[in-house]
């Protein structure tokens, strides 16, 4: 078991798929020498070579065009788009053309391409570099929608996205960048779809995903302290969704908080709850608790993104109240 | 500016296949396009249809000097592209008529694919095509496949991001990449002259990406097909993409049935002296071809339109089923569990 980095698991994805599999190229802005901007694709060009590492002109349409075109044909590009704001930039390739293309087209193309994107707040970069945008992709059908947490969630689900016959846009978390963690020795994938049980709890089920399963386990803690136990489950995947995990965790504990970055309106967490309402409204012994950031841009000031964002004094206080 | 055009000479004949083969495949276009204006008047066709009247000899020639395995990507005006490289009539119009047809009544007039002929897709919004087809080339590159791609788009392309930011990376990448500006001088309603800082939307551009200004009749089949094996055999023997401008005209509206009544007094009546069609067959007569074999030729192509019309009026709706099938590889579309 070795101890990686977020930032080297990408890395170890990246190196151990395509070294596994030679239609796997990788483009993107920087990618190549500068080894990215995040220093998540370092070595990989002195590795696998210029014609499969290959730095782009700031052509966002360009990098997902060329990435949907070489998926189309034979090929299993992984693009990176350096933030995840940028999806505005190129967001009729993604969702108009890479999602709905097989769609379109009954079946008679597959596009196994895999969008990596730095996503979410806590580096102090205002507005357009900091959001959580991967609510604008599960909205859309036709793109799987990953957000690891850990170094060894990153590296399997970042394995199986480009082992995946479909597309899927993979949400790195930038704040999570520098953090370690144990991954397993040898070849390393997790199935999509699945998510983890961060710890099991009696008096209710927490929901959470990338950077807030850090601090929804803080939380828990304060809160264990008190007497409360709270079960933590990290969706690790969007789409496709476990919500056969969801709504049993739920069944037994009787109550549901979400916790995410998105700003109020439409987050992931407001579809969590919609499901559960739907289909688990009498094992409920208490409101659905959304906790989110307010639905304004974030800022750069550290005093105001740490206003915005839920943190652990700010889950431990709702979830308190809420329960008591 | 850039430099002056080149304008490729008239007089080619090509190697293959015949004048008469390239002659029947526009009448093919011609007298589809001209039945599903028919029928979209009679209510048989729902939606939008973007008709290629007029601007035959684009689709015929160029198809006819590309590769079986070469790639064609073309837009929401794409009926003429996707025939052109073998897909069958009668499910193409079945598509059109909401049948299961040829992308089983899922894409409809402005999405046809046929990707076992090679036509990779149509796409309908503009300019998204243009990096897809670099990308499709870029693979050709990464495979060692000596395939092409070439990409069709209307005038109105040459003025949106996507257009620019793929025509750098290709030329950059120097991929194997044919871009195809189809200038039919108005976008939908607008004149492109009037919205455009330069005369030749796509030619006087060339420049900006270190590739050679050329443009050529589009309305002479001969001089199209000139263009494209230059085009095709320059980037397949890998000296990189190449972007042609061929000056046509639509002689129908921009969809449905606009009567294009935009357009100037006299314009539509001058562009009918140069239709594409008139202007082969004048040619292949004067060469001697019999004017008899002319009108059996006309009549067979004319035969197999209403033949195609129906069998596709005898393919069945999709099934409902069919609604949720295909958005993954899977062949379904779960998303939870």
């Amino acid at each position: 078991m070795a101890e990686l980095t977020y930032r080297d698991a990408v890395t170890a994805a990246l190196r151990q798929e395509m070294a596994r599999d030679p239609s796997v190229v990788l483009l993107g802005e920087d990618v190549a020498a500068a080894g990215g901007v995040f220093k998540a694709t370092p070595g990989l060009l002195e590795a696998f070579g210029p014609e499969r590492v290959r730095d782009t002109p700031i052509s966002e349409q360009a990098v997902i065009g060329l990435a949907m075109g070489a998926a189309m044909t034979g090929v299993r590009p992984v693009a990176e788009i350096m933030f995840s704001d940028f999806l505005a930039t190129c967001w009729d390739l993604v969702a108009n053309q890479v999602a709905k293309t097989r769609y379109m087209t009954n079946g008679q193309v597959s596009i196994p391409i895999t969008i990596r994107t730095a996503n979410g707040a806590g580096l102090r970069f205002g507005a357009q570099h900091s959001q959580s945008v991967e609510n604008w992709a599960m909205a859309i059908p036709g793109l799987k929608v990953v957000v690891p947490s850990t170094p060894a969630d990153m590296l399997g689900l970042l394995a199986s996205a480009i082992r995946d016959p479909d597309p899927v846009l993979v949400f790195e978390h930038k704040a999570l960048y520098p953090e370690r963690g144990v991954v397993p020795d040898g070849e390393h994938t997790v199935p999509l779809g699945v998510a983890r049980v961060v710890r099991p709890g009696t008096h209710a089920t927490v929901v959470t995903t990338g950077l807030m399963v850090s601090r929804t386990e803080a939380a828990a803690e304060v809160l264990a302290a008190e007497g409360i136990d709270v079960a933590i489950l990290d969706l690790r995947t969007l789409i496709p969704l476990d919500t056969a995990a969801i709504l049993d965790s739920v069944r037994a504990t009787g109550r549901l908080f979400t916790v995410e970055e998105n700003p109020r309106v439409l987050g992931w967490g407001a579809e969590i709850a919609s499901i559960v309402a739907e289909e688990a409204i009498f094992d409920l012994e208490g409101p659905i608790v959304r906790i989110t950031a307010p639905h304004v841009p974030l800022a750069s000031s550290s005093m105001l993104e740490d206003a915005a964002l839920p943190s652990v004094t700010r889950i431990s206080d709702i979830i308190r109240r809420s329960l008591s | 500016m850039s430099d002056p055009a080149t304008v490729y000479p008239t007089d080619t004949t090509p190697d293959e296949p015949s004048a008469l083969a390239v002659h029947r495949a526009m009448l093919r276009l011609r007298e589809f396009e001209t039945k599903v204006y028919e029928i979209f008047l009679l209510g048989m066709v729902r939606g939008t249809t973007h008709l290629s009247l007029g601007q035959e000899a684009i689709a015929a020639g160029f198809a006819a000097m590309m590769r079986p395995d070469d790639y064609t990507f073309c837009t929401y005006r794409g009926h003429a592209h996707v025939l052109a490289r073998g897909a069958p009539m009668a499910p193409t119009l079945g598509e059109l008529m909401g049948r299961d047809g040829l992308n089983g009544g899922k894409g409809g007039s402005m999405h046809l694919t046929s990707v076992e002929h090679g036509a990779m897709g149509s796409y309908a919004i503009v300019g998204a095509h243009l990096p897809i087809a670099a990308g499709a080339a870029w693979s050709a590159t990464l495979r060692g496949s000596g395939q092409v791609a070439v990409c069709f788009f209307g005038d109105g392309t040459t003025n949106i991001g996507a257009f620019h930011e793929a025509l750098n990376v290709a030329a950059t990448w120097r991929l194997p990449v044919v871009f195809v500006c189809e200038n039919n001088l108005y976008m939908e309603y607008t004149p492109i002259d009037s919205v455009t800082a330069v005369p030749n939307p796509a030619a006087d551009r060339a420049s900006a990406y270190g590739l050679e200004s050329i443009i050529v009749d589009g309305n002479d089949v001969d001089a199209v097909m000139a263009v494209a094996r230059t085009a095709i055999d320059r980037a397949r023997a890998g000296d990189g993409p190449s972007l042609i401008e061929a000056k046509t005209y639509r002689h129908s509206g921009h969809s449905r049935a606009d009567p294009g009544k935009y357009r100037p007094a006299g314009e539509l009546e001058a562009w009918m002296q140069r239709d594409p069609i008139v202007r082969s067959r004048e040619r292949l007569i004067q060469g001697g071809l019999d004017k008899a074999t002319m009108e059996a030729l006309e009549a067979e192509v004319r035969a197999e339109v209403e033949t195609a019309l129906q069998v596709a009026s005898t393919l069945p709706e999709p099934s409902v089923d069919a609604v949720d099938r295909q958005l993954w590889s899977d062949g379904g579309s779960r998303w939870r569990n």
